[in-house]
């Protein structure tokens, strides 16, 4: 089981990174979600994988780490409030100057030179 | 701690020039002086031990464990350059208070000098290397806000950077070679370290180390090829080129060479690099100096030679040479200080600093010519002046130098050099003060007021007494600082007037006559020098920093191009690249933690997830087929959580799975529904390898994490999650009470997303954004806006969702659930509403603003934590208790609830905002009137509209 989240977790970080590397707002948005499950999984496995021990407790012998559990909890959470603002400013920019290119306009470029 | 307070003191002091310039520039330059004063009385009070030949130290630890220490010790050679340094300071402080012009910022002048002289001190007195590194680059600092003090004069500010550039060049290397230094030695402070010569000497490390000081004391003393600096410093005002350039700062590299003399000293390298050095910065400095026509600049290029020639007898490393050394130091600091005040003088009160405009001086301005005249003297090296005397001492040394096995270089050159030095000096004095007056002067010229002059005077003192009374008046003060560069005995040596007739003498009298001709057939020799003009060291400097602005700018271009997936590749390639060399370099073994064995639904949903993620490198230009195929992925990764016993987990994702669905559909219907375009084959490939590597090193460590046992702190979690927290549920208990300062930052964050987020799509219904939005025609719209199905199901499901959640959230202190969740499912209730329904008609029906809901939230998690403190509980303590309900019966009642309906409150008001905002500025680009709903069955007239608008 370890080794088929691993190549899961690594499976997944391969195609979000791919899809970061793209050329254009939205494929970058939908890769930093892949993403963030990618580390969100990894977080968890930190805590080691554990099969019906859920941390309830219930007077069992093992249960599974809690903590790693707890802060992806919020981390899910927040990843949310991250997908949401980035996919909006994406959504700005493309209002604002009608093309969803993640590259800074050449011009603009310029400008910052000078 | 009496030497610390001598280091402090004039920085405590600097700000009382500051204060004191309201009460008028008097009082400015008596408060400096007064500063200068307290550390000099306070220095010399340990005068009398220090001639008895104790060295005083004091010292506490600063930072321990590198080596640091806020420590200082004074012995001979500290004391000399530390007197020397605050003396001369009372000088100058005098000096500038007369020769600052009325415009000029005093109160800011002094406060950077004072500056100055505490780093000085400070280096002269450290005993802790890393602690003389800090006054060190402070020196270089300082000195650069003093060069440039003429802030408005272009030639100020780059004489100031160039010192800059140059000194902090030096001063890197220097950190290098005293960090190898204390390395080597097992210690940083000098004391210790000057007992441990044997050591340093016979380390492997000796030349690196010794390479990085020299290049510290070499770029701060001026020494060639670095020498270019020192006249561009000259922009600065005379009083400051008279203090850093005869005194103090360009003697710290002296210093330096002497401070650690009885360590190097005995080294081949030594005497091999810093003897020519020294020699070949004599004869250069000389040569240069000679065809200067601004004053000034003859006196730098002196400066430069005169360094040299110190460097010289430090590299000779004989005791007799280091103890001509000490004396040129205390020679040259005198009538130098004294011959840059008067060009100051001259340039003050002729207006110009230019020997072609000058001559005749000497009956207008007698007493400024008498003094300038003696100290031109001692600088020529006339007998009875105390330049005359270290001058033959350094031909005497250089008459038995032996280099590389030929006898003549060292008595040829240094002659040579003194021939020159000698023929500048009467240029300087010549052709400035006598022949015809002139009636072109730019200013009338007389003598200066007595507080200008005067200092000159007191130099002029010291120049005369040793020049004629050696042994008596520079004796003690000759012998106590060279048996401290020494470190150990001194041989016979004798401070006179009269050696006999010696092969320096004959030396002497060769430079000073040959001196005489060369004067007298300058014009010739002029012309020799612009035929033999080798390049000019500045130009070098401007064009290595011309190379380096462009160089770094060509980088900049290159790399700055503007596009994000060449940043990201940048970025992705170096963390691989360091996660490889780190791989690589290190043993590796498999993991020993027992692994659990495969299942079948766990094998199928891994092959699910392989499928998909290969389908979505080929498809992701589609963009909506790529939002559903991640959404698949969310979907395994809840079945992940769910299987590997994280029920919290798998709930939080399927409820956040659907909403950032929703969301990224709702920013889909409004962008482009593709990507245009296809990179060339060169960069998909450049890209599939980059996302490659990143996914294997990604995967390989999570498999070399999970494979390997750790301790968990989770234990205590465990343990007292019910008699702590009072709730069974381990990780809700962990979110609302072990960790709950981190949940109510983390809902602040999420607002403050929130906000931010309705602030960049509300003001998007203005402006150019506003117009794009009338633009965008969907080419596909569907004829059932809302379909009867979906608007009856997600209305009869909201009262069935509210329950559930508030069900989820009750148990969540138990069992899985808890705040965040129950609030995932009241958003997502609500927003189905929206889905169904539509924006208009939603919004009609929400009383409550979205903002206000999240304010409460944060709020009421915020109470909930200050609560306990009513109690004497830190922030965010939980409590519980059991109360007996009628019916229900026993139910446990715990604080944390409160926080937990915070927290819901507030991910319901996240989620929601964000969602509505959305669907807002969507309804702005449906051009089309929004049809009422049909379930709200507006019977016009005993009509029902139906969802597509037509009457039926």
């Amino acid at each position: 089981m370890e080794l088929l989240v691993a190549s899961a977790i690594g499976l997944i970080t391969a195609v979000g990174v791919y899809l970061i590397l793209q050329q254009w707002t939205f494929p970058i948005v939908v890769g930093l979600t892949l993403l963030s499950y990618a580390v969100n999984i990894f977080l968890f496995a930190a805590g080691r994988l554990a099969v019906n021990q859920p941390p309830i407790l219930t007077g069992a012998d093992a249960y599974a780490d809690p903590l790693p559990q707890a802060l992806v909890l919020t981390a899910i959470v927040i990843s949310f409030g991250m997908t949401a603002l980035i996919v909006v400013l994406a959504l700005r920019g493309f209002l604002e100057t009608e093309t969803d290119s993640a590259d800074i306009p050449p011009d603009d470029l310029k400008a910052d030179k000078r | 701690m009496l030497l610390a307070f001598v280091t402090l003191t004039p920085f405590l002091g600097a700000i009382l020039p500051l204060l004191a310039i309201r009460f008028g520039r008097n009082t400015c330059a008596l408060a400096a002086g007064a500063v200068t004063l307290t550390a000099l009385v306070l220095l010399m009070s340990q005068a009398p031990a220090v001639y008895d030949g104790e060295v005083i130290t004091w010292g506490v630890p600063w930072l321990p464990m590198i080596g640091m220490s806020f420590s200082f010790f004074l012995d001979g050679l500290g004391l000399f350059f530390a007197a020397l340094i605050l003396g001369m300071g009372l000088l100058i402080i005098l000096y500038a208070r007369y020769y600052l012009g009325s415009e000029d910022p005093m109160g800011l002048f002094y406060f950077y000098l004072l500056l100055f002289q505490g780093a000085m001190v400070g280096i002269v007195l450290s005993d802790n290397i890393l602690l003389l590194i800090v006054f060190w680059e402070l020196t270089s600092l300082t000195s650069f806000l003093l060069i440039g003090y003429w802030s408005d004069q272009a030639a100020s500010r780059q004489g100031a950077r160039m010192a800059l550039v140059v000194t902090g060049a030096g001063g890197l290397a220097l950190i290098g070679g005293m960090l190898l230094l204390g390395h080597i030695a097992g210690s940083y402070e000098i004391s210790e370290i000057l007992q441990r010569g044997d050591v340093i000497r016979s380390s492997p490390l000796l030349l690196p180390t010794l390479l990085l000081i020299l290049g510290g004391a070499f770029t701060k003393s001026a020494q060639f090829p670095f020498h270019f600096w020192l006249p561009h410093a000259m922009a600065a005002p005379t009083p400051v080129s008279a203090y850093l350039h005869s005194a103090t700062m360009v003697k710290a590299g002296l210093f330096l060479l002497a401070r650690f003399w009885p360590v190097f000293a005995s080294t081949d390298a030594w005497f091999l690099i810093v003897a020519p050095v020294g020699l070949i910065t004599m004869l250069i400095g000389a040569w240069i100096a000679l065809f200067r026509d601004d004053l000034k600049a003859l006196l730098a290029y002196s400066t430069v030679s005169h360094l040299g020639l110190t460097t010289m007898l430090l590299g000779m490393a004989t005791p007799l040479a280091a103890i001509a050394a000490v004396f040129h130091i205390l020679n040259h600091a005198t009538f130098k200080a004294a011959l840059f005040m008067s060009a100051g003088i001259v340039d003050h009160e002729a207006g110009t600093r230019d020997i072609r405009k000058l001559g005749g001086l000497l009956t207008l301005m007698p007493i400024t010519a008498t003094l300038a005249f003696i100290a031109s003297a001692s600088m020529a090296g006339i007998p009875l002046f105390n330049g005359f005397l270290s001058k033959e001492m350094m031909l005497e040394e250089a008459s038995h130098t032996v280099y590389a096995g030929y006898p003549w270089i060292f008595p040829v050159l240094a002659t040579l050099a003194a021939l020159v030095s000698a023929a500048y000096s009467y240029r300087f004095a010549i052709s400035t003060f006598l022949g015809k007056p002139r009636d072109d002067y730019p200013k009338k010229p007389h003598d200066p007021p007595v507080g200008m002059w005067l200092p000159v005077a007191i130099l002029i003192v010291p120049v005369i007494a040793i020049g004629i009374l050696p042994a008596l008046t520079a004796g003690a003060i000759v012998e106590r600082t060279a048996l401290a560069v020494v470190g150990g005995q001194l041989p016979e040596y004798k401070l006179a007037l009269w050696h006999g007739v010696t092969p320096a003498l004959w030396m002497s009298v060769i430079a000073l006559a040959g001196g005489a001709l060369l004067f007298t057939a300058y014009r010739q020799a002029e012309a020799l020098h612009r035929v033999f003009a080798g390049p000019e060291a500045k130009r070098l400097y401007d064009a290595a920093i011309a190379a380096l602005v462009s160089g770094a700018r060509a980088f900049t271009d290159a790399t700055h191009n503007g596009s994000l997936p060449r940043y990201a590749g940048i970025i992705l390639t170096a963390i691989v690249a360091v996660g490889a060399t780190a791989f690589l370099s290190a043993p590796y073994a498999a993991g020993t933690r027992e692994v659990i064995p495969v299942e079948f639904p766990a094998l199928a949903a891994w092959v699910v997830l392989a499928a998909i993620c290969v389908a979505l490198l080929f498809w992701h230009r589609e963009r909506l087929l790529a939002l559903v195929l991640t959404s698949g992925v969310g979907l395994i990764t809840s079945l992940a959580f769910l299987e590997f016993s994280a029920p919290d987990l798998a709930l939080t994702q399927i409820s956040v799975d659907i909403v950032t669905t929703i969301l990224l559909l709702l920013a889909l219907n409004l962008l482009p529904k593709t990507s245009r375009g296809e990179a060339p084959l060169a960069g998909r490939l450049g890209r599939s390898t980059l996302s490659a590597a990143v996914g294997l090193g990604v995967g390989a460590l999570a498999y070399a994490i999970i494979t390997r046992d750790f301790q968990s702190i989770s234990d205590y979690h465990l343990a007292e999650a019910k008699p702590g927290g009072g709730g069974t549920n381990v990780v809700n208990v962990i979110l609302v009470d072990f960790r709950g300062f981190d949940t109510f930052g983390e809902i602040i964050v999420l607002g403050i997303a929130a906000i931010t987020i309705f602030a960049l799509l509300d003001t998007a219904l203005r402006g150019a954004a506003a117009k794009t939005l009338e633009s965008i025609r969907s080419p596909e719209q569907s004829k059932d806006a809302h379909p009867l199905m979906l608007v009856v199901a997600t209305r009869v499901l909201l009262p069935l969702a509210l329950t559930v959640a508030v069900f989820i959230f009750l148990r969540g202190h138990n069992q899985p659930g808890g705040g965040f969740i129950a609030g995932l499912i009241v958003a997502v209730a609500l927003i189905m509403q929206y889905l169904a329904s539509g924006y208009a008609w939603a919004a009609e029906r929400t009383s409550v603003d979205t903002q206000t809901v999240i304010g409460a939230g944060v709020a009421i998690a915020g109470l909930a934590g200050l609560g306990s403190l009513f109690f004497g509980w830190p922030f965010l303590t939980s409590t519980y208790t059991y109360v007996e309900l009628p019916l229900i019966g026993e139910i446990e009642l715990a604080s944390a609830i409160a926080f937990d309906l915070g927290v819901f409150l507030a991910v319901v008001g996240v989620v929601m905002l964000s969602l509505a905002q959305i669907s807002r500025v969507e309804e702005r680009a449906e051009h089309e009137p929004v049809p009422e709903g049909p379930m709200d069955v507006p019977l016009k007239k005993g009509r029902i509209v139906s969802s597509n608008g037509q009457e039926s």
